[in-house]
């Protein structure tokens, strides 16, 4: 790898979690030429569950039922938050269109019209959530109608005890019992992983013989829980065939991530975005990037060192906050990775964080991250776009806790449409 | 069984000889001291074991050469009782080896005094080049002007305060853990009895103890107003920072008069960086800040220049409770010795306060305390702690960083899973650790679990051994109802306390996934609202 491939595109995404993805199957979508690059990101340790908008005001602990009027709320008290610049038309145009991509590469999500559904935790609390995976909704409406069922352990499966749940979960949905089970072929004495169980569930003969361990067991229970580990890439074609072979309904519980439910999403993106024709630069970093007023943007990419370049007309930032590495945090400032842009901040470093770690008006660093205008271009210190084709989307964005708010999914997927639109125009203007 | 007894709730009780409070290296080396003399005690601790000071502090074996210039007889004191600690306790040090380094910039003429003040108190200490100490420790700053090599330790202290209540339990004494005093009945003069609560059952109890001893550190203060005595006690806050690896191999030390920022001590697998001296008024905040981290690192960085960059894993403070004249102001100055208060002078004629001291010296301040209860009592039995070695218990072990990884691979035991994947802490070393607090009267809640062993202190600060933990907890009908919510979002917030200070850099990142998954998926910060 010395001399460095040049790859050419309308569009160049960064960042591979919920926003950068999003964005590039909008992108590729709508005609434009996509490169998408990124490490293997937040993404991994999705939950599955899509959030739209739970909690407003924080301070108060309210919890949305219906998501729609939540943003209604959020932004007419904090008109600055992301949503507050995508009409709910265009968050559920971008919902309807993900959902749709999920569907077709066989995950498909379900939920109730216009409501927040509520899903059991594998800590037995109770997470509020717009669109669900299939392969949890049985649970979703077995806890609302507080139907018997049976919650499964595996043994030698860290981090999860059905014991748990139901105990901490009995006040609400009393009918729910436990059992422990070996998985099929695992060493009772060892140590089960999920991943591993998810894709042995993905051939049938391992289907046949766990059907066979559970089926003894369910005796009154009128529906089955088991952790999230139904199948990667075909889950709801796993379940269906592991509920045939039982004769009743079963429901996935998700894990302490990273679980497979992260992988699925992030499987699912790629298997589709390849097919979409979006150059996919994977496990790629940007090392550096140089942005010409007036022209385009030359970024350096790969995976130990810079291995190539790209030419593109317009740059859409989906780097994510610390954990994703689109923002850096020293002593004294927060700062923007690959353009240092100017980072919306707490004055001081004293300030970012809460003393009490579970304080409900959630720590003011999480706040902190990029400005945008109306067409989600990142604001220079003047307050003007730092470069008319330079855009963000996603956690990076500055004005929401998406953690406490519960709208990490909803902000990803409705800023990515937002932004991807005005790339677009942008670009047409030539 | 104890000598003495308990009666819950009720109005008929045998007495016992000595009610020792406070569960900090004080009290505990105190109660085993009483024990080894025959001597049984109770020992209600308001928290846990080395909840306070002593489990908040360098864990710096002194070879008594910081204290010279400053405290002479400190200096002897501490001489003598580390070569004898390290003697008799040596399973809970590391005989590291000390430096005391000077940079440009010191005071020159405290470098020129050191090797004559250390000679005076008959305390090894050898010049070395400068060269030579930055081949010892390759860490050190180009711009050090002088280095000696003294004989100081590491010594973890949760390891030492467990094996010395473990042995007094042995022996036949008590503990209550989370058990606080809530009055002394007295009569003429007399504590008659002492009127107890568990802050987690909410059990109330009653004792007729024939002394008290107040070993309760910096809550003396609080202790001796219960018996309606005031107390001059000053608070001086220490905070603290833990690297994520062991910079050096010896302890080092500033060659100053001591002040901030000055000690650098390897302990395990890790360093202890050191520490600040704020006085405050109130107990409740014993809370290491933002301001101090920096502070810290940008004072120690001139010693040690990597500190400048590299990863701190927690932060955390203790209180040096100092007994002496209001008109000083910085709380080093103050006497490191320690105070026996009898307080017959204040018409209670059986309630003694030991106050102050240091772990060094914990062994001294016991025996002179035991002496005393002795005397007291009409004992007439020599100290053994000089001469008899601390017993060695293996569930207290799991204090140590980088022991559990070690006694994992070679046990290579199928089936024991690891519940902490930062520290490597299997499922069979909780159970020993479950099993030793019950030993101890408490409830294995995670904190307790955490106290004991490497839990939480890895990388990832409980975030996910916290889970799998309570997950392994509920599995085992060891937790039941909400209960595990409870005790997860009180570790958590303990943990967090160390954390805030030093957030930034990838510990931000960390921060993020924690609460990513305790409150974006949990949900734990909307408590038990629907």
């Amino acid at each position: 790898m010395t001399d460095t491939e040049t790859i050419t595109c309308d569009l160049c995404v960064v960042g591979s979690g919920m926003a950068g993805m999003s964005a590039a199957l909008f992108a590729a979508s709508r005609g434009l030429a996509t490169v998408l690059v990124g490490r293997t990101g937040e993404i991994i340790f999705a939950t599955g569950l899509l959030d739209l908008m739970g909690v407003h005001p924080l301070e108060a602990g309210r919890l949305w039922s219906d998501p729609w009027a939540g943003i209604d709320a959020l932004v007419r008290d904090l008109p600055q938050h992301p949503y507050g610049r995508v009409p709910p038309g265009a968050i559920r145009a971008a919902f309807e269109e993900i959902l749709k991509f999920l569907e077709s590469q066989g995950l498909s999500y379900t939920g109730f019209p216009e409501r927040n559904a509520a899903v059991l935790t594998s800590a037995g609390t109770v997470k509020v959530t717009y669109r669900v995976p299939l392969t949890m909704w049985s649970g979703v409406t077995a806890r609302q109608s507080k139907t018997s069922c049976l919650l499964v352990d595996i043994q030698g499966f860290k981090g999860f005890s059905a014991r748990q749940i139901v105990s901490t979960a009995a006040s609400a949905w009393p009918g729910l019992r436990t059992v422990k089970l070996v998985f099929p072929g695992a060493n009772p004495e060892g140590e089960v992983f999920a991943e591993r169980m998810a894709r042995a569930l993905e051939m049938e003969a391992q289907r046949e013989q766990w059907a066979a361990i559970l089926k003894p067991h369910i005796q009154g229970a009128s529906v089955v829980g088991v952790p999230a580990i139904l199948g990667i890439s075909r889950s709801t074609e796993v379940m269906r065939d592991i509920e045939k072979r039982i004769g009743c309904p079963v429901f996935e519980i998700p894990t302490m991530p990273p679980g497979v439910t992260g992988l699925r999403l992030k499987e699912a993106f790629e298997r589709g975005l390849a097919s979409r024709k979006v150059h996919l630069l994977l496990e790629n970093k940007v090392f550096r990037a140089s942005a010409f007023p007036g022209d385009g943007f030359l970024l350096e990419a790969g995976r130990m060192e810079p291995e190539r370049t790209i030419r593109s007309a317009a740059v859409l930032l989906a780097t994510g906050r610390f954990m994703g590495g689109g923002l850096q945090a020293d002593r004294h400032a927060v700062r923007e990775s690959l353009f240092n842009l100017p980072v919306h901040q707490p004055e001081r470093r004293e300030q970012w964080h809460r003393e009490d770690f579970m304080d409900r008006r959630g720590h003011p660093v999480n706040r902190a991250g990029l400005e945008t205008d109306e067409f989600f271009r990142p604001t220079d210190a003047s307050g003007r776009p730092a470069h008319p084709r330079l855009f963000a989307a996603g956690s990076i964005l500055a004005h929401q806790d998406w953690m406490r708010m519960k709208c990490g999914s909803g902000l990803a997927l409705a800023t990515a449409y937002a932004a991807v639109a005005s790339a677009k125009a942008e670009l047409q203007k030539g | 069984m104890a000598c003495g007894s308990i009666k819950r709730s009720g109005s008929d009780f045998l007495d016992t000889q000595v009610l020792i409070i406070g569960g900090g290296i004080t009290g505990v080396g105190l109660a085993r001291d009483l024990a080894l003399r025959g001597v049984h005690s109770v020992l209600v601790e308001k928290r846990d074991i080395a909840a306070g000071a002593s489990g908040a502090n360098h864990g710096l074996l002194h070879s008594g050469a910081r204290y010279v210039r400053s405290d002479p007889t400190a200096a002897v004191e501490c001489r003598e009782e580390s070569v004898l600690l390290k003697r008799l306790a040596g399973h809970c040090i590391e005989d590291a080896g000390g430096l005391f380094v000077a940079v440009e910039g010191d005071d020159e003429a405290y470098v020129a005094d050191f090797p004559s003040l250390c000679a005076r108190c008959g305390i090894a200490c050898t010049a070395i080049s400068t060269a030579e100490a930055r081949e010892l420790e390759p860490v050190l700053s180009e711009r050090l002007i002088a280095a000696f090599q003294v004989a100081d330790a590491s010594v973890d202290p949760f390891h030492l305060c467990l094996d010395n209540i473990s042995e007094a339990l042995e022996l036949g004494s008590r503990v209550m853990l989370h058990t606080r005093v809530v009055a002394f009945d007295q009569d003429r003069g007399r504590i008659r009895r002492v009127r107890l609560i568990n802050d987690e059952t909410g059990e109330k109890s009653t004792i007729a103890p024939d002394l008290v001893v107040n070993a309760a550190g910096a809550w003396a203060r609080e202790v001796a107003a219960i018996a309606g005595i005031e107390m001059d006690l000053l608070y001086s806050k220490g905070s603290l920072l833990i690297t994520d690896q062991r910079l050096t191999q010896r302890v080092i030390n500033r060659l100053r008069p001591a002040s901030d920022a000055d000690i650098l001590v390897p302990g395990g697998t890790v360093s202890i960086l050191g520490t600040t001296s704020i006085r405050i008024d109130r107990l409740d905040q014993i809370v290491p800040t933002v301001a101090e981290s920096d502070h810290i690192v940008e004072t120690a960085a001139a010693m040690v220049p990597s500190l400048n960059s590299t990863r701190y894993i927690r932060a955390y403070a203790g209180v040096r409770p100092l007994v002496g004249s209001k008109s000083l102001d910085d709380g080093r100055a103050l006497s490191r010795g320690f105070a026996l208060l009898d307080h017959a002078a204040d018409g209670v004629e059986n309630l003694i306060s030991i106050v102050g001291g240091k772990l060094t010296t914990y062994r001294l301040m016991a025996e002179k305390t035991a002496d005393r209860v002795c005397r007291r009592l009409g004992v007439d039995r020599p100290c053994l702690t000089a001469v008899r070695p601390l017993k060695s218990f293996p569930a207290n072990q799991w204090t140590a960083a980088g022991l559990s990884p070690r006694l994992w691979m070679k046990a290579n035991a199928p089936g024991d899973l690891l519940l902490c994947e930062c520290e490597m802490v299997p499922a069979s070393a909780v159970n020993a650790v479950i099993e030793s607090i019950h030993s101890q009267g408490g409830s294995p809640s995670l904190y307790a679990i955490g106290r004991r062993s490497r839990v939480g202190k890895g990388t990832c600060q409980g975030a996910f051994c916290g889970l799998r933990i309570n997950a392994y907890l509920y599995d085992q009908g060891r937790l039941e109802g909400r209960q595990g919510l409870t005790d997860l979002r009180s570790f958590l917030s303990a943990r967090w306390r160390g954390m805030r200070p030093i957030l930034w850099g990838t510990s931000m990142l960390q921060e993020e996934l924690q609460e990513a998954v305790h409150c974006g998926y949990l949900g734990l910060e909307l408590g038990r609202r629907r």
